[in-house]
């Protein structure tokens, strides 16, 4: 347990998600030079990236070299198992990815895709990355914000509770006797 | 007297009786719709006798998700019999929903009586088809939706977008109208919406169908005054992604889904 703990810790691992989208864009991205030197440098050392319904192949690496470590996959059933082992999440704007990876409180960067149509969702990322609960970027700018990041600004996410609705729902059926 | 003038003073007549006839119970309608609207907004004045049957629609992914988070601090033994409903082609909300029965304390009972139903409803478009077909498959998904909220007649409708909820909450708002079931219907807008209502959310709220929606957001709560602001509450245990092996059990309860 000790040992498969230090080598967990010894590896530093970025994961990239697109969900079940196409961003083809962000995967473009990560895997510039300048973005996977970026990570090296600042300590990361492997870069894992599912990469959706997208069809840009990024180049895999084994990191012998001493450089960044590249794996990637299109869709797995845990996700969840990647998140937990990450250092660092780069996702797409999904509500679903975005809440997933806080509640686990693991660094976040979001990066908007601009080719949708209808992007309210990089409403719900610029307001959380507002309130310094992540950074927010987009693919043209993602190098920037990676080479610029300062994990010590992040601000832990605090879950909400869902209790003043219910009760307001009780009291509006005239269930509140009690 | 003339006997044509006195024809004529009779279809006449007809035709008078049949047009304020018309008028009188479009007026009735009117009346009675302003009513249901106004009423809506109150909440109710004494607490129903026994327990209220619920209709929770499920939309999918992350708005499953967030409607877990809210029925798991719901009491929901005072809403029963729950009823689910879930488009055709999403499987995994109607399986987290089942997930979320199971563990509640009275899974005994729940087993017993049959207290939370699970059903899927046809959806009037998927994405990517032709606006041709997609008149006819609306019709069908219509009268599905009709066909279920006849079965259901629930008292209370839960539903957080998006497009699934909206033909079922037309049809409760007309069932309201129409004097057959009154039921309360509560709207909560997804987290992801930060400064514009959904599509759905807007629907709702610009047509009074909804009694109540709520928004997690204040930018929305300035922006649409009768909406309820209550702070964000998505909660700690949103779980969109599951591990392998509780998708495993998962899939294990699909077959138990589809073929009760």
């Amino acid at each position: 347990m000790g040992e498969s703990h230090d080598s967990v810790k010894s590896k530093r691992i970025v994961f990239v998600t697109v969900g079940t989208t196409c961003f083809d864009s962000l995967v473009r991205a990560v895997d510039t030079q300048e973005v996977r030197e970026a990570l090296f440098k600042k300590g990361y050392t492997d870069l894992v990236i599912q990469m959706g319904r997208g069809s840009y192949i990024p180049t895999k690496s084994t990191g012998e070299d001493g450089s960044l470590s590249v794996d990637y996959f299109t869709f797995s059933s845990s996700i969840a198992e990647y998140l937990k082992s990450a250092s660092l999440v780069i996702s797409h704007a999904g509500s679903g990815s975005i809440f997933e990876t806080l509640r686990l409180k693991k660094p976040l960067i979001v990066v908007v895709n601009e080719d949708l149509m209808d992007n309210h969702q990089s409403e719900l990322a610029e307001e959380l990355a507002e309130r310094n609960h992540l950074f927010c970027a987009r693919p043209q700018t993602l190098y920037q914000t990676i080479s610029g990041m300062d994990l010590g600004s992040l601000v832990a996410y605090q879950p909400g509770d869902a209790t003043p609705v219910a009760n307001f729902i009780n009291r509006f059926l005239g269930l509140n006797d009690e | 007297m003339d006997n044509r003038y006195s024809c004529f003073f009779s279809d006449m007549g007809f035709l008078n009786v049949a047009i304020s006839f018309i008028i009188g119970i479009s007026t009735l309608i009117m009346i009675r719709i302003f009513y249901v609207v106004y009423r809506s907004s109150k909440p109710l004045y004494s607490r129903p006798p026994g327990t209220l049957s619920t209709l929770i629609i499920l939309g999918s992914g992350g708005h499953t998700a967030e409607m877990i988070n809210l029925l798991a601090v719901m009491q929901m033994d005072r809403f029963k019999p729950r009823y689910y409903i879930a488009a055709a082609t999403d499987n995994m909300s109607l399986q987290k929903a089942r997930v979320l029965e199971d563990s509640l304390p009275d899974k005994a009972e729940v087993e017993l009586v049959g207290t939370s139903q699970f059903m899927q409803i046809y959806r009037s478009r998927e994405v990517g088809q032709s606006y041709v077909t997609s008149v006819g498959t609306t019709l069908i998904a219509l009268s599905h939706a009709l066909w279920l909220m006849i079965k259901i007649r629930p008292q209370v409708i839960l539903c957080n977008g998006p497009g699934t909820c909206v033909p079922l909450c037309v049809i409760a708002f007309v069932f309201k109208v129409l004097g057959i079931r009154w039921s309360s219907i509560f709207y909560v807008e997804s987290i992801a919406r930060v400064r514009r209502l959904s599509l759905s959310g807007l629907l709702l709220y610009k047509l009074r169908m909804a009694d109540q929606l709520f928004v997690q957001w204040p930018q929305l709560k300035s922006k649409y005054p009768r909406a309820n602001y209550v702070g964000l509450f998505q909660v700690a245990n949103f779980r969109l992604y599951w591990t392998s092996e509780e998708t495993e059990v998962a899939n294990h309860r699909i077959f138990q889904i589809k073929y009760d």
